[in-house]
């Protein structure tokens, strides 16, 4: 016998059998890897698309207006009192309407132009202004500037939001011959060669859809609408501005991808916008109003003021209802409780109220703190009264955590020397459980802090136009607002819920951020 | 005089009074003992502070017993004491109409009065203010007179000889356990609204139409059959599923056997992060951004089906919310529910085990497949319970991107109802309570609550016995 059998794992059959386990062994890492990041994936897509559309939110357009403070119009006899000045959103829209139409006499032509420039800027946007000259009477008389938030639509228009536009430079015009009044023709040699070019890649991908978009032609403050169109020549509808500046300054062309009828902002109405950018009039600002505001009708002029105060109402409320009593329960359950079947109920209980769903607390405040005790609808008590009994669980289960860590001999120790059980918890155990107890406090306020669906059922829904200072002032909340502003169709919401979300998110990040400096600070090894 | 009264705001009064008395009972309590317990005296049991304590504790809790009472039952009583005052007229009205009507005149009270021209709503108005100042002044009485005894009574018992620390710490005992007891106060309250509203409701819609019935019109007309919002649930929980717990199941298989310290330190936070992001986040991007995306997928199919001859009409129902939408945010917020559990009792069945699999020739995989997961197994269903807990009660993604029709469709692009999202829907706005379209919230509510507390009943179940096994 030369030959030697092969070792019974050497064979090719277990080699085989080895390569085959092997390759099991990495795809089953493979799956666990994938899963990881699909996790962190679903993340980031989330954190990037509401942060790209929140950043979009944080700076909007302003129109500067240089105005004199006629009191004939902002203060006529018998509506001069402060009062009555900070509501006269009729004066100083006036102040505004009859300044545009001055920039643009052509609006003046038909109606429909005219209440089109007047949609340029929302007759509540004056409100701030009125306020601030009524707190200021000597500015009645005087020139001043007014500064604006530009409507909505067009504020998304500014920023690209509204359709895809092509722009480009046009070649030199050499000659303006006016035809008919507003209709011109302007001829360069091959100016409008480029544009030409583009219109026909355009055609070939969307097809004679391309007739219907609108080709716009700027010069300066001046725009009009190209008609028709050779390589060295067109026909233009003059939209706003003089026809001459078409041969001083070097054209512009935007090619708007949305037809006119189907976008909310006409094209006369970008021909305005854009004078006005021209004129160096719109200023893109930061959005601060979205802290000072309170909820509007109109995303331009709306704020989240009063939701965050609302929310600070309904947390101060559930935190001095659910963490005392939290940390008294959690205190008896893992100091004092006997071990009867009356503490195991509890303990059940607890751990299930725990994972029972938010809305079923939104019943229970409806139907006893609504029904029952009569309390009022709206108010941030109520909702402070139920998130403090969504919470108690969490704050419960986390605060018998910290105290379940605290190592016995420290009791051992206090009751050797004398102290009664009550005073070694509350003297002893309770102060070296603090940080522990504190983290899980914040905890529980941060899982309140973005509770929606309680608050929905009992009432805090509604429009609030002021800021509440009371804790039964009719109320909304952070998360509330985003979900109200969500289900507005004007796509100007968006960004501003987007926006609002960050807010609601810097507030979560800095509690959490507490919890994660106090465990490092307060991190202890027994 | 009696009408002044009725416009006392008792809530500060009482707290002031309440304050006062027991600060006061306190240092009398105190000054009482410090005369006998000074140096030199002999055999005191307790310091003068706990003699404090004690009187203070016997004035304070019969006072804000009599508080509590009023707090509770108190414009009950005024009201149902003005309602039997009331003319013949007035008693045969329909009891909502008279709720409404007591409602205003409570609010022209509240509002120093009524002025106005109408002298019977004036009158009952005043009448109300009279009996409100007559029960409010009766309550300060009766909590001075309670307050009262109990600190006379509390006082005689201060001496050399008496336990008033062990009597104090009692009675901080009892209020711990109040305090622990409202956890179970709470459970009854929702089991109590629940049963009692939905009773009511069951009283005008048979028991049987409402679960097995498959109309569900709560809006406009009175059709309440809820099987497709149980369907809809049930779907969107399914969906939600699918993703989290192979996802999850996976990641905490990852990070428990084969990640490093370094990146199981970093990866573990951040899809913790994802527990804690509020739920309406995830419903502003299921219908920003999902939804969407799922409709023009869905279109997609549509059109490269029928272009390509496999079907006449398009398949899919392609709409602007979708049960897939909803279901596959869930799925993602639904995640760290499952991995975290996971990881807990992953990492909590002993080293021996996995050693033992390895010094068999195992592979890490088989070891997990066949040591680890079996040995976790009771743990990990537990996770998964908990996580289909959680998508069936979850609200907000589903009131923002599932839709408000009710059916019963299989076409996961279709938008479906949950019984969250009716719950919302009915219960939001304007709401009287008494309307079946109203109390169909609350049997809603109830068939949550017991679904919801059957998975977590069985899965908290779970966890513990499990935890004894390894302990």
């Amino acid at each position: 016998m030369t030959d030697v059998a092969p070792a019974p794992f050497r064979n090719e059959k277990a080699l085989r059998r080895l390569k085959k386990r092997r390759a099991a062994d990495a795809r089953f890492r493979l799956y666990g890897l994938s899963a990881i990041a699909f996790a962190l994936l679903a993340l980031s897509v989330l954190v990037a698309s509401i942060g790209f559309q929140a950043i979009s939110a944080a700076t909007y357009h302003k129109v500067g207006f240089d105005v004199v403070l006629d009191p004939a119009v902002i203060a006529p006899k018998g509506k001069d009192t402060p009062a009555d000045i900070s509501r006269n959103v009729d004066g100083f829209y006036a102040l505004i309407r009859s300044n545009l139409q001055g920039t643009f006499p052509e609006a003046a032509e038909d109606r429909m132009a005219t209440r089109q420039l007047g949609d340029l800027v929302t007759r509540l946007a004056v409100l701030p202004t009125a306020k601030w000259v009524s707190e200021n009477p000597t500015q009645i008389g005087q020139a001043a500037t007014i500064k604006v938030p530009l409507s909505d639509d067009l504020d998304l228009y500014l920023k690209g939001a509204v359709s895809k536009e092509f722009r480009l430079r046009l070649g030199d015009i050499s000659a303006v011959t006016e035809a008919a009044p507003r209709q011109v023709r302007l001829t360069g040699d091959g100016a409008f060669k480029a544009l030409q070019s583009l219109i026909a890649v355009q055609r070939q991908e969307v097809g004679d859809a391309v007739d219907a978009r609108s080709i716009l032609i700027s010069a300066g403050s001046t725009t009009g609408r190209i008609m028709s169109l050779d390589a060295d020549a067109a026909e233009v509808t003059l939209l706003t501005g003089s026809a001459t500046d078409f041969s001083n300054v070097r054209p512009t062309a935007r090619m708007i991808e949305l037809p006119e009828t189907e976008r909310n902002v006409s094209d006369l109405q970008i021909a305005w916008t854009l004078a006005l950018k021209d004129k160096g009039r719109v200023s893109r600002v930061p959005h601060t109003s979205l802290l000072t505001h309170t909820d509007s009708t109109y995303p331009e002029l709306a704020g989240a003021l009063a939701a965050i105060v609302g929310s600070l109402l309904t947390m101060m409320v559930t935190a001095f209802i659910a963490i005392p009593i939290g940390i008294f329960a959690s205190v008896y359950l893992e100091e004092f409780a006997p071990r009867n079947r009356l503490t195991e109920i509890i303990e059940v209980n607890i751990n299930n109220l725990a994972a029972v769903p938010s809305i079923v607390f939104g019943l229970l405040g409806a139907a006893v703190f609504l029904g029952f005790f009569g309390l009022p609808r709206s108010a941030p008590l109520v909702g402070g009264l139920v998130l403090a009994l969504l919470t108690l669980p969490t704050i419960i289960i986390a605060s018998r955590a910290a105290l379940k860590s605290v190592p016995p001999s420290i009791r051992a120790a206090a009751l050797a020397v004398g102290a009664s059980k009550m005073q070694s918890v509350f003297h002893h155990v309770l102060p070296v459980a603090g940080p522990g107890i504190f983290t899980g406090a914040i905890l529980g306020m941060a899982r309140a802090l973005g509770e929606t669906a309680p608050l929905l059922l009992i009432g805090m829904v509604a429009f609030v136009a002021d800021v509440p200072v009371g804790p039964t002032d009719e109320a909304t909340a952070l998360p509330v607002l985003i979900y109200s502003w969500s289900t507005n169709a004007e796509r100007a919401w968006e960004p501003m819920t987007a926006a609002v979300i960050v807010i609601l998110l810097m507030f979560l990040i800095t509690m959490n951020g507490i919890v994660v400096l106090l465990r490092r600070r307060f991190e202890r090894r027994w | 005089m009696v009408q002044q009264l009725g416009h006392l705001p008792m809530g500060w009064l009482m707290l002031a009074l309440l304050a006062m008395l027991a600060s006061g009972a306190f240092f009398v309590g105190r000054v009482q003992a410090a005369r006998f317990s000074g140096p030199g005296s002999a055999r005191v049991h307790s310091r003068p502070n706990y003699h404090g304590y004690y009187v203070a504790m016997w004035t304070f809790v019969p006072a804000m017993v009599v508080a509590l009472g009023y707090g509770l039952f108190g414009d009950g009583l005024v009201r149902s004491m003005l309602s039997s005052e009331l003319p013949a007229n007035f008693q045969d009205m329909p009891r909502v109409e008279l709720d409404v009507y007591l409602n205003s005149i409570a609010r022209a009270a509240f509002h120093h009065g009524y002025s106005g021209a109408d002298r019977v709503f004036s009158a009952i108005t005043n009448r109300f203010l009279e009996l409100q100042g007559l029960i409010k002044a009766s309550t300060i009485v009766l909590a001075l007179v309670c307050a009262a005894t109990g600190f006379l009574l509390a006082r005689r018992r201060v001496a050399p000889g008496f336990r008033a620390r062990n009597r104090v710490e009692g009675g901080i005992e009892i209020f711990l356990f109040l305090c622990a007891a409202i956890a179970i106060a709470t459970t009854i309250g929702i089991v109590a609204s629940l049963l009692y509203e939905s009773l009511r409701f069951f009283a005008e819609i048979p028991f049987w139409d409402f679960l097995f019935g498959t109309r569900w019109n709560a809006q406009t007309s009175a059709e309440f059959g809820a099987l497709p919002l149980f369907f809809g649930t049930f779907m969107i929980a399914l969906i939600a599923m699918l993703i989290a717990a192979p996802v999850g199941l996976f990641a905490a298989i990852y990070l428990s056997e084969y990640a490093g310290p370094k990146v199981r330190g970093w990866v573990k936070p951040i899809l913790e992060i994802l527990a804690g992001i509020p739920t309406v986040v995830y419903g502003f991007f299921a219908l920003l951004v999902v939804a969407p995306a799922i409709r023009s997928v869905a279109i997609w199919i549509n059109t490269t089906l029928i272009s390509t001859g496999l079907a006449s009409e398009p398949l899919l129902a392609a709409q602007p919310t979708s049960a897939l939408a909803a279901g596959l945010v869930m799925g993602i917020m639904v995640i760290p529910f499952v991995s975290s559990l996971s990881d807990d009792v992953i990492n909590a069945v002993p080293q021996t085990l996995r050693d033992a699999a390895y010094a068999m020739g195992a592979t890490k995989s088989e070891t997990v497949k066949h040591v680890v997961l079996p040995a976790a197994l009771p743990g990990i269903i537990a996770s998964l319970l908990l996580a289909v807990s959680r998508a069936i009660g979850e609200t907000m993604i589903v009131v923002m991107a599932a839709g408000q029709r009710a059916r019963i469709s299989a076409d996961p692009t279709a938008d479906l109802t949950t019984i969250t999202v009716q719950i919302v829907a009915l219960l939001t706005g304007e709401t009287e309570f008494d309307s079946p379209k109203t109390l169909s919230a609350f049997a809603l509510g109830l068939v949550l609550f017991v679904v919801t507390l059957f998975f977590n009943l069985i899965a908290l179940r779970v966890v513990q016995k499990y935890r004894e096994k390894y302990d």
